[in-house]
C-alpha cells in the first residue's frame, strides 16, 4: 500500500512525464505517440457486465501477473493502483496527465491502473476491456512505443489467459477493436495551419483515409491549443507493421504540412507572427487570473515561438507541462482542495508564472 | 462564489449552454450539478460509438432475413447474453460471444474493418501453429497465382514450402 501510494503521489503533483520531454522523431510539431492494445481473459463477462466480485477477481489476477512480472525484473518495477483507494481528485489529474481515460476515471469497483515510475506504460484494468495496456512516448516513436506495449503484452500473456481466435484475433468487447486490438495515434501540434485556416482540409483529407482525428482530451476537445490526436480506426485485417507503418506515413504528410506553412508564416508574415507570440507570451507570464481554455490557447502560440527559436531560453519539457498546468484538477490538487472556478484561474496564473520564471534565469 | 442553484455551497462546475444561439453560463455545486443531470451528460455522452454500433446492427437486422425465434433466442452460455442485447448495447458480453453469435458477425466486423480475418499477433502460447497457418494460406495464394501465370517452377517451389509446412503443422498437432 505504501509504495501505491508514493508511486500515485509523484504521478499527481509533478506537471511533467517524460512522454512530453520533446525527445524523439519530428518532436517540433509531434507531441508524442501512443499504443494500445485491448486484451480481455478468456470466458470472463466483459466489464460492462461484471459484478463487484468478477471485477475484483479479474483485478486480483492482474495484481498476480504484475508481481510476478516484478519478480522476474524483466521491466522497471510496474505497481497495481485500486482506482477505489485513489480520491476522486487524484482520478482526474490522472486523466489530464494521460494516463486513464475519463471513463475509467469515473468510481467503479475492480477498476485498477498498472504504472511505472517514468509513466511510460500505463495499464487501464477492467476499463471497457479488462486490460488495456498503453504506451506513451515523446515525438514521433510509434515503433519504440510498439515495442514496449508488446513486451508488456507478451509478458502478461504468459501469466494470464487472453481471449483470442485465430480467425478474428484478441476478442474485445467493442467489436471495433478486435483483432490486433491495436490503437495507434499521434499527437501532433498544428499552430501555423490553424493560423492559415488549413487545419480543416488537412485533417478532413486524414479521415479520407482511413484514420480518425480528436482533441487532446478525446471526442469533443477538438481544436484545443491546436493540438489533434490522429489514430487508426481498423483493427483488423492488417497487421501491426502495417497499422502503424499507415499512421507514420500520413502523420509525416501532415507534419510536412504544418512545417510549410510555419515557413511561410516566417517569411511572409514574421511581424505578425512574432507580436502574437511575444503577446502570448506575456501574459502567460504575467497574467493575475487565467481559464483553461485561455491558458491552453496561449500555449499554443508560446510552444510555435519556443520551436521556432523566437522565444528562447525555455525547453520544450518546460512548455508541455504548461498543458498540464492548465488544467482544472491538477490546479486544485497542486493545492490540496477543491476550488470555484474563480478561485482555480488566480491559482492557475500565480502556478504558471512561478513555472515559467524558474526557465527565465 | 456559492451556487446559483442552491445559493449554499460552493459552485465548482461552470455550466455553459447554447439553445437557439443563446449562451447561458450557470455556476452550480456539484451536488446541483448532478441533480440537474449536467454531469451526466458530460460524462456518459449518448452519441457514443456503442450507439452508433447499436444503429448499425439495427439496420442490420432490418436488411438480413428475420431471425428465427430459435435464433431471436439464442443466448451466450457464458455471459447469458441475447443477440437482441447486442444489438442494443453496441457490445459483447464475453469472449465466447464471438463464437455464439459468429454468422451474425461475421459480416458486421466486415462492414466495419473491411475484413473478417485477423492477420497480426498471435499470442506465445499458440504463435508457432497460428503463425505457420497463416503463411501456408499466404503460399496457397501465391501458388494459385503462380499456377493461373502458368508460371511452374515457381509453383513447383511454393508446392515444397507448403509441404514442408503442412508436415510440422502435422507433427504439432498430434
Amino acid at each position: 500500500m505504501r509504495r501505491e501510494g508514493s508511486l500515485l503521489e509523484n504521478i499527481v503533483r509533478r506537471s511533467s512525464s517524460p512522454w512530453m520531454d520533446g525527445s524523439g522523431t519530428m518532436s517540433d510539431v509531434v507531441i508524442s505517440s501512443r499504443v494500445r492494445l485491448a486484451r480481455n481473459l478468456r470466458d470472463v463477462e466483459f466489464p460492462h457486465r461484471m459484478d463487484e466480485k468478477a471485477a475484483g477477481a479479474v483485478l486480483d489476477k492482474v495484481k498476480q501477473a504484475v508481481s510476478d512480472v516484478n519478480a522476474r525484473k524483466a521491466m522497471p518495477e510496474l505497481t497495481c493502483i485500486d482506482l477505489q483507494d485513489v480520491s476522486p481528485l487524484d482520478r482526474q489529474v490522472l486523466v489530464e496527465k494521460h494516463l486513464v481515460s475519463p471513463q475509467h476515471a469515473q468510481p467503479l469497483p475492480g477498476r485498477g491502473l498498472v504504472t511505472r515510475p517514468d509513466e511510460r506504460v500505463s495499464i487501464m484494468v477492467n476499463e471497457e476491456d479488462h486490460l488495456r495496456i498503453q504506451c506513451l512516448y515523446s515525438g514521433l516513436e510509434l515503433d519504440e512505443a510498439y515495442i514496449t506495449a508488446n513486451g508488456m503484452d507478451d509478458l502478461l500473456d504468459e501469466r494470464l489467459d487472453f481471449a483470442y481466435d485465430d480467425r478474428t484475433g484478441f476478442l474485445t468487447a467493442c467489436p471495433t477493436n478486435v483483432g490486433t486490438g491495436l490503437r495507434a495515434s499521434v499527437m501532433v501540434h498544428l499552430p501555423a495551419l490553424a493560423i492559415g485556416d488549413e487545419v480543416s482540409r488537412v485533417l478532413s483529407a486524414v479521415n479520407k483515409v482511413g484514420l480518425v482525428v480528436r482533441g487532446l482530451y478525446g471526442e469533443g476537445t477538438e481544436g484545443q491549443g491546436n493540438v489533434y490526436q490522429v489514430s487508426n480506426q481498423i483493427t483488423l485485417g492488417q497487421t501491426e507493421k502495417e497499422i502503424l507503418e499507415n499512421l507514420s506515413l500520413i502523420a509525416k504528410q501532415v507534419v510536412a504540412e504544418e512545417k510549410r506553412y510555419r515557413e511561410t508564416l516566417m517569411k511572409n508574415r514574421r511581424t505578425a507572427l512574432e507580436d502574437r507570440i511575444f503577446r502570448a507570451w506575456g501574459i502567460l507570464t504575467n497574467a493575475r487570473s487565467m481559464s483553461s481554455e485561455e491558458a491552453v490557447k496561449l500555449w499554443s502560440d508560446v510552444r510555435l515561438g519556443v520551436e521556432l527559436g523566437l522565444i528562447e531560453g525555455p525547453d520544450v519539457t518546460h512548455i508541455n507541462e504548461i498543458l498540464v498546468i492548465a488544467q482544472p484538477h491538477f490546479v486544485m490538487r497542486s493545492h490540496g482542495r477543491t476550488m470555484t472556478p474563480e478561485e482555480r484561474d488566480i491559482a492557475r496564473a500565480e502556478l504558471l508564472r512561478r513555472h515559467l520564471a524558474t526557465m527565465r534565469s | 462564489m456559492t451556487c446559483e442553484e442552491c445559493g449554499k455551497n460552493p459552485a465548482t462546475v461552470r455550466f455553459e449552454q447554447v439553445v437557439n444561439g443563446k449562451r447561458t453560463v450557470m455556476n452550480l455545486c456539484a451536488e446541483c450539478a448532478q441533480k440537474k443531470g449536467v454531469l451526466s451528460v458530460l460524462f456518459q455522452p449518448t452519441f457514443s460509438i456503442n450507439s452508433l454500433l447499436s444503429a448499425l446492427l439495427g439496420s442490420q437486422m432490418k436488411g438480413l432475413p428475420a431471425p428465427t425465434p430459435g435464433e431471436e433466442e439464442k443466448r451466450c452460455r457464458i455471459c447469458g447474453m441475447s443477440y437482441r442485447d447486442f444489438a442494443r448495447a453496441g457490445r459483447l458480453g464475453c469472449s465466447r460471444c464471438y463464437e455464439t453469435f459468429e454468422d451474425r458477425l461475421d459480416p458486421l466486423l466486415r462492414r466495419i474493418h473491411g475484413s473478417g480475418r485477423h492477420m497480426g499477433k498471435a499470442p506465445l502460447r499458440v504463435g508457432g501453429a497460428a503463425r505457420a497457418r497463416r503463411e501456408l494460406e499466404d503460399l496457397r495464394r501465391q501458388l494459385a497465382a503462380a499456377v493461373a501465370d502458368e508460371a511452374y517452377e515457381k509453383a513447383a517451389e511454393l508446392r515444397d514450402k507448403i509441404k514442408a509446412i503442412e508436415s510440422t503443422l502435422g507433427r504439432e498437432e498430434e
